[in-house]
């Protein structure tokens, strides 16, 4: 399990290649990339920065892989969060995820990509229109990660 | 002591980033501690009172309620995440 949180950008094919190399056993790879919009709540958006909690957000996504490990039968994964200044078309987050079969590796990468949402100490500050301002927490976040617990 | 860790907007309306905080005997928990600063008033009590949004780790895990605190614990107080 790696996981990453850095300014700098990050290449797909890169990472991947990386966490699929020496294991012939692998026969799914599933991935996912945010990337930030040009537009939130209707405004225009020019610039955002991103803010962590050092040591804590490292942590708080290797306990939600081990709990993805604990579900389903992975062989891989990594997250990649980027932090500080982005703009419009960038990337902000990968998460790859590897196993035997597409099931595991399509469910995993969504159920640790919920959870990240809404338990990894990360925000977002805007910079839309004239000011800059707190992104705030959406209940569609909640409810996709509640998701994950009714279904056991 | 403890240490009191803000982030993201409470970082910005409280003016800092971190504090020590020596805790009183009375104050043994994470709901004492912050009542105990929402006693300050002003940006503390509106910013930190029960009915705001406000979310905390207690030496970097998340942590409600009744979790309790001593000397030398790292404590933060942060709004809802928005990651991702």
């Amino acid at each position: 399990m790696t996981v990453r949180v850095q300014s700098e950008d990050f290449d797909v094919s890169t990472e991947i290649a990386a966490l699929r190399r020496g294991n012939p056993k692998i026969g799914a790879v599933a991935s996912f990339i945010g990337v930030v919009r040009d537009v939130n709540e209707g405004d225009a958006v020019a610039e955002m920065t991103l803010e962590h909690y050092p040591g804590m957000t490292e942590k708080a996504i290797e306990e939600i892989i081990g709990q993805a490990r604990g579900r389903w039968s992975l062989y891989e994964a990594l997250v990649i969060h980027r932090v500080g200044k982005l703009r419009p078309t960038d990337q902000i987050v990968l998460v790859v995820v590897t196993s035997a079969h597409r099931g595991d590796a399509f469910a995993a990468c969504e159920f640790i990509m919920d959870y990240l949402k809404t338990r990894a100490p990360f925000w977002k500050k805007e910079r839309a229109g004239g000011g800059a301002r707190w992104v705030e927490a959406r209940e569609t976040d909640d409810i996709a990660a509640e998701r994950w617990r009714l279904k056991g | 002591m403890v240490t009191v860790l803000y982030f993201a907007r409470l970082r910005e309306v409280l003016g800092q980033g971190s504090e020590q905080v020596a805790l009183p005997a009375s104050v043994r928990d994470l709901e004492g501690l912050r009542a105990m600063l929402v006693a300050r008033g002003g940006a503390w009590q509106q910013e930190l009172a029960p009915t705001r949004p406000v979310r905390a780790a207690v030496n970097q895990a998340m942590a409600m309620g009744d979790v309790p605190i001593s000397d030398g614990d790292e404590v933060a107080f942060f709004p809802p995440v928005t990651g991702g």
